[in-house]
């Protein structure tokens, strides 16, 4: 493949940056949900 | 001796709160594992079993990220605007947090678009960045949804924070079609839409098709779970905002009350001698 380090590595940088989003997300919401009674969870 | 807890629930302290993992569900675990699934599909046929370009050659490939990433960049920008219009209209904060997590993942997407876009600039091109058009209204919706996102951050109450990102909100939908039809509007070294464009004509091969569909479908399912996650997660910090003002009023008037009998005490004692 052309150009493989631009192509490989625009793929790369795209699930890197939405992984570190997604994980910033769980890893938060985590940390809150010690902090937040069950009841008060409307997703729960 | 049994005791029975009447405080509510929102002056509770935080080590008595339980807690049942965080803001994951079982439909947020559904839309993860087909999201994952959905990316490695991408993977295979956006590197793998999509033919080269005519013109482009391999570069195409990476088209496959570049236009889902912001067409999913306007949806989000989307929801934003009806969140906030609809909060304008019920006065409803969950609109509010639905219209702030869209515009938080929306500018990611952004951000992505713009990279993996110069990144497409340098191999067919050959520059990373060109002041068109599509580059520079692209660029500055990124600019305008960072500063509705820091507009969320200045201090004020939740209902002030709403107020104004809506209005914001609502106007910076409006840049959408200005990048979009940016193209046809000014002299463009960036393509016209070939998917999303007026003639409804796709003259596109079929794999290449398929695997930009591919992409279109696992983005998607990437921001629903991320949008469920974000909107859960302000949820929690608006409520330990508020009970954190709770806790603090309550000390507040814990305070102002015993100090009351003790000034009572100290001008009758007074009085007295």
């Amino acid at each position: 493949m052309e150009d493989a380090g631009f192509i490989i590595g625009s793929y790369a940088l795209t699930f890197v940056t939405v992984g570190l989003l997604a994980w910033r997300y769980v890893r938060g919401g985590r940390k809150l949900a010690d902090h937040v009674p069950d009841e008060e969870k409307y997703w729960l | 001796m049994t005791t029975t807890d009447s405080t509510p629930t929102s002056e509770r302290g935080a080590a008595e709160v339980s807690t049942a993992g965080g803001t994951g569900t079982r439909g947020t675990r559904i839309i993860g594992i087909a999201t994952i699934v959905a990316m490695g599909w991408l993977v295979a046929f956006g590197l793998g079993f999509s033919p080269e370009d005519r013109d482009q050659r391999e570069a195409v490939r990476l088209l496959y990220v570049h236009v889902p990433t912001i067409w999913i960049a306007y949806l989000a920008f989307t929801v934003t605007a009806i969140g906030s219009g609809m909060y304008l209209f019920r006065r409803s904060l969950g609109w509010d947090r639905l219209a702030g997590a869209s515009a938080e993942i929306g500018t990611v997407f952004v951000a992505v678009t713009l990279v993996v876009g110069a990144l497409w600039g340098r191999l067919t091109w050959g520059v990373f960045w060109q002041w068109d058009a599509r580059l520079t209204t692209t660029a500055l919706l990124f600019v305008t949804y960072v500063g509705y996102l820091a507009v969320r951050r200045l201090d004020g109450t939740h209902e002030q924070r709403a107020r104004r990102s809506a209005v914001i909100g609502l106007i910076a939908v409006l840049e959408i079609p200005l990048v979009h039809w940016s193209v046809r509007l000014w002299r463009s070294l960036h393509q016209e839409a070939t998917v999303l464009g007026t003639d409804a004509d796709v003259s596109m091969d079929g794999l290449m098709l398929f695997s930009l569909f591919v992409g279109v479908v696992a983005f998607s399912l990437l921001y629903v779970w991320l949008v469920m996650h974000r909107t859960r997660g302000m949820f929690m910090e608006d409520y330990l905002d508020d009970r954190g003002l709770d806790v603090a009023l309550a000390a507040r008037r814990a305070e102002a009350s015993a100090a009351l009998p003790a000034r009572a005490t100290g001008q009758s004692s007074e009085g007295t001698s």
